[in-house]
């Protein structure tokens, strides 16, 4: 039996009919078409599928997408305009912090989250914040360094 | 935007944009018209007869387009391949026959019209099985009377192998002698994205694309082709955006022939994601060996033989290289030391487990691990600094090409001077100080080392047990002066996309921007070897600049005619031509170039149009990359918590493309060596269950459990290749995992504990210091 959520993503309001079972992640990625939320695992260890709902950073795994009826949800394609970049994407980029980029999304939107709450994280601070979130690649120094960079640039590069 | 660049320089990558905005394109984000979706039954048992199979509920639930079982999918598919030369292999089906062998081997295949409804059916197939008695140790599946799991394979023996010479003298009355067991437990790659494929057969073509998260989609449209009977130039596969491979996607997998399979027989795409759990059960495992090694040396520290058993756990069944990683540790096993009597010895051995086959550094890691543990405790038990024995033994700088008695021939290396260069940096002789400072408060800091050399770039033209080695490229110039990199290399992370741009730009005189690196597609990139063993840039970049160099020598003739001058007087210069000592004559630009290549009438007789090359790279032989490794533990006794308080890696890898990807690769590897050495593994129970079978129970390390790396390099420019490259993909994680051992031991040796098999988790460690109860 489906049943109706309404939501907005992004800033766009969708309506759908969805199963009860789906998983949020699920209904961003085949029902919405969002596919750079990612998943990478099954017991909600890897961060890979994390977003931002009402504020709060999510691991969209975690959740059925019926519980977000009239959420306000930011995906990492809502983290800036087309052919703009978020200062937190600016600083993955300058201090080369993704290798896959697998991670990435969930680690921006992490990270976006830490330094709204903490704009001036010590390093260890950084670490502490981003532990919900696994890479496999960079061994996370450049992510550090990449979140680091976003702190001491706040404002969007012209 | 114009960047001019150069070789050498530290370029951010031109990857990154589409990866940071959401807007890459993994397989799983890819949905074509009329999808379906597989699920696959797996064994829960890790030994079984297969008695029966009842798919009949599950075939009547709406959705359900299809269940496959092993008998069905046998008479069209032919087993799995594996490269093994000179041995006999048992047959592995995509989908079991008659019998399970370890606990996640696939028994049915559901295809239904939803992820959901795939699952909900696969759920509902009822599986009879007889269960067998179950053997997942090698050492104990090797003697006799053991379990058999393959019949002809007597002591499941895969495979036995040999190098090195007769090294029995060395060990009749040695002055010294080390003898120690070196466990390298098993582990599971993990990359974060898991294994994921779209197959779709093309009705009214007979033809199939399959879309796959693999490092090797060449390789593997070879292999789709002999398992599958489809004939190869109706096979395309693509690797689009790849979530990491770490070598687990360097083979041809039981789901891509049943999804290829399944979509011939629906005339649908068939979508299959692999989850993370069963992830941990289904793709390849790395390591599992354990060596038996044997050290003798003269009382002043020289070593004068090495002899090492080897247990290889291979698992189950042999996948595509399985039985090559005890190879590729074999051929190491002396390391960076001139050792004159060294022999391998290889037991590749079956076992009630996952298979297990390339996972970064790939026999390497497992060579060295054994090498630099037992040279460090050569040095304890002389009493002498484990940097001293080092020196006293390393293969010295002329000796190169130095042949290493086990059949390879190290390149190029100067590794005292690495050594030298890590001491200062790491502030070897103050830390001795602080140590012992720390000590005498009753703190027990460790200094660990690892002076590594390892063997990659995969592979010469012969010396490979798979056929040839070598890679290709493609540089295609456009009319309006852009230029089209195709590159038989298939990278996941590394960043060819950016380098081999840079190095093709720098070449050409042009801006970076102007060229666009193509890959991962066999319809329109030349046959190559994918991304694996290093290789990517150490052979990669090599069919690269044979190709400019064709590039090069036709523009030299347009050149020549353009300019009414001889060849030989023409001169290419930031991306002019001009005559020699013709200053102030005419001159043609590169983009001038590329339009008259093309579209000049003029050269219709002369000239054939097209500015446009093919060229394949086979090395003569591999690539060395070596360096020093040091780092600082302390030990909370209180708890056994182990802190990195200091990591410096100095390595060579040769002459430097992009420094920026290069300190990436190194950080990553690091990552993953530490990983093994302090948390992770893989771990079965008696009856072949799965015990760390979700990221719950296996350890991927978290940003708050790793260090701080400090780098920095040496360059020893390889000969073997045109821009004197060597691979750096593996060496961090070959390097890092006995040099943190190393130095938790030198914690404990006040404890004298002994050997401590890895993970070094804290409460092995607080146990070990319990059990010997201080100094």
């Amino acid at each position: 039996m489906k049943r109706t959520v309404k939501l907005t993503v992004n800033g766009t309001t969708y309506e759908r009919d969805v199963e009860p079972r789906t998983l949020f992640v699920h209904f961003l990625r085949d029902d919405l078409g969002l596919t750079g939320t990612h998943i990478g695992c099954d017991t909600s260890q890897c961060g890979a599928c994390t977003i931002i709902v009402n504020g709060q950073s999510l691991k969209s795994c975690t959740a059925f997408a019926i519980q977000m009826n009239g959420a306000e949800v930011k995906t990492i394609e809502g983290m800036a305009k087309p052919g703009e970049l978020h200062p937190i994407q600016e600083g993955f980029w300058e201090e080369h912090g993704l290798q896959c980029g697998y991670c990435t999304p969930g680690m921006i939107m992490q990270a976006a989250q830490l330094l709204e709450r903490n704009p001036n994280p010590s390093e260890a601070e950084i670490r502490k914040g981003i532990e919900g979130n696994l890479c496999r690649c960079t061994g996370y120094q450049n992510i550090v360094k990449a979140i680091q960079h976003a702190a001491a640039h706040p404002k969007q590069p012209v | 935007m114009a960047t001019m660049s150069a070789i050498g320089e530290r370029i951010k990558r031109r990857e990154d944009p589409r990866l940071i905005t959401g807007h890459a394109t993994y397989t799983d984000d890819m949905q074509p018209t009329g999808m379906t979706y597989l699920h696959l039954v797996r064994s829960p048992y890790a030994h079984a007869n297969i008695k029966s199979i009842n798919s009949e509920a599950a075939a009547k639930m709406p959705g359900v387009l299809a269940i496959i079982t092993g008998e069905e999918l046998k008479a069209h598919a032919a087993p799995l391949v594996n490269v093994a030369v000179g041995h006999e292999i048992p047959a592995h089906y995509s989908l079991a026959v008659d019998r399970v062998r370890h606990v996640g081997e696939a028994v049915a295949a559901v295809i239904a019209d939803s992820r959901y409804t795939a699952r909900d059916a696969a759920e509902a197939i009822e599986v009879d099985y007889e269960v067998l008695p179950v053997i997942t140790e090698a050492i104990q599946a090797y003697k006799d009377g053991a379990v058999q799991l393959h019949e002809g394979f007597k002591n499941n023996l895969a495979a036995e192998l040999h190098f090195g010479n007769d090294n029995a003298a060395a060990f009749q009355n040695p002055e010294v002698l080390v003898e120690q067991r070196f466990v390298n437990q098993r582990l599971a790659p993990n990359p974060m994205e898991t294994r994921s494929l779209i197959a779709e057969w093309q009705i009214g073509e007979d033809a199939l694309t399959l879309t796959t998260s693999t490092q090797i989609p060449h390789i593997l449209r070879t292999l789709l082709c002999l398992v599958m009977s489809i004939p190869e130039h109706k096979i395309r596969v693509i690797a689009p955006e790849v979530g990491g491979g770490f070598g687990c996607k360097l083979n041809i997998y039981a789901e891509e022939v049943i999804a290829v399979y399944a979509s011939k027989k629906l005339g649908r795409p068939v979508n299959w994601v692999e989850t993370r759990s069963e992830s941990l059960r289904s793709t390849i495992h790395g390591r599992d060996m354990i060596f038996d090694a044997r050290l003798a040396a003269t009382k002043d520290g020289v070593i004068t033989g090495l002899d090492i058993v080897g247990y290889c756990n291979m698992g189950a069944y042999l996948q595509l290289l399985s039985t090559a990683i005890p190879v590729l540790a074999g051929l190491i096993v002396s390391g960076a030391y001139a050792i004159p009597l060294v022999h391998f010895k290889g037991l590749c051995i079956y076992t009630n487990t996952t298979p297990t086959d390339a996972y970064r550094g790939a026999g390497r890691p497992e060579a060295t691990y054994m090498i630099e543990r037992i040279v460090t405790m050569l040095a304890e038990k002389l009493g002498v600094d484990p940097m001293e024995i080092r020196r006293k033994n390393f293969v010295q700088p002329d000796a190169f090409p130095y042949a290493n008695n086990l059949g390879l021939a190290y390149d190029s290396g100067d590794y005292e001077v690495t050594m030298n260069k890590a001491m200062e940096l790491f502030g070897y002789d103050e830390m001795r100080k602080t140590q012992a400072e720390a000590l005498a408060q009753g703190r027990y800091i460790g200094i660990g080392q690892s002076t590594y050399v390892e063997v990659c770039g995969l592979g010469p033209g012969s010396g490979m047990p798979t056929g040839r080695g070598y890679d290709c490229a493609v540089i295609r110039t456009e009319v309006t002066g852009k230029v089209t990199v195709f590159t038989g290399v298939s990278p996941h992370g590394q960043g060819q996309e950016t380098s081999f741009a840079q190095v093709v730009a720098a070449n050409f005189g042009i801006p970076i921007e102007d060229v666009i690196v193509k890959h991962g597609d066999t319809n329109n990139t030349p046959y190559g070897m994918g991304t694996y063993g290093s290789r990517g840039t150490a052979v990669g970049s090599g069919a690269l600049m044979l190709a400019v160099d064709s590039i090069k020598e036709k523009a030299k003739k347009i050149a020549a005619f353009q300019l009414e001058a001889s060849e030989d007087d023409i001169v290419f210069e930031d991306g002019v031509f001009s005559v020699k000592g013709a200053g102030g004559g005419k001159t043609l630009t590169w983009q001038q170039m590329c339009y008259v290549a093309y579209v000049d009438p003029k050269m219709a007789p002369v000239i054939e149009p097209g500015l446009e090359a093919t060229r394949y790279f086979e090395p003569g032989n591999f690539v060395y990359p070596f360096g020093t490794h040091l780092c600082a533990v302390e030990i909370d006794a209180e708890s056994g918590d182990i802190t990195i308080l200091k990591y410096i890696a100095v390595d060579d890898c040769g002459n430097q493309i992009n420094p920026l990807l290069v300190e990436g690769q190194v950080h990553g590897g690091l990552a993953q060596g530490i990983s093994q050495a302090l948390y992770e593994e893989v771990v079965y129970d008696e009856n072949g269950q799965l015990i760390s079978g979700s990221l719950m129970d296996y350890t991927v390390p978290t940003a708050s459990e790793l260090p701080f790396y400090t780098l920095d390099h040496t360059t020893t420019p390889s000969p073997v290749n045109p821009l004197g490259v060597k691979g750096i993909g593996e060496a961090g994680t070959i390097a890092s995992t006995p040099c943190v051992v190393n130095a938790v031991q030198d914690a404990l040796k006040t404890f004298g504990v002994g050997e401590i098999n890895m993970p070094l988790r804290s409460e092995k460690i607080w146990k070990a210091m319990q059990s010997k109860n201080g100094h």
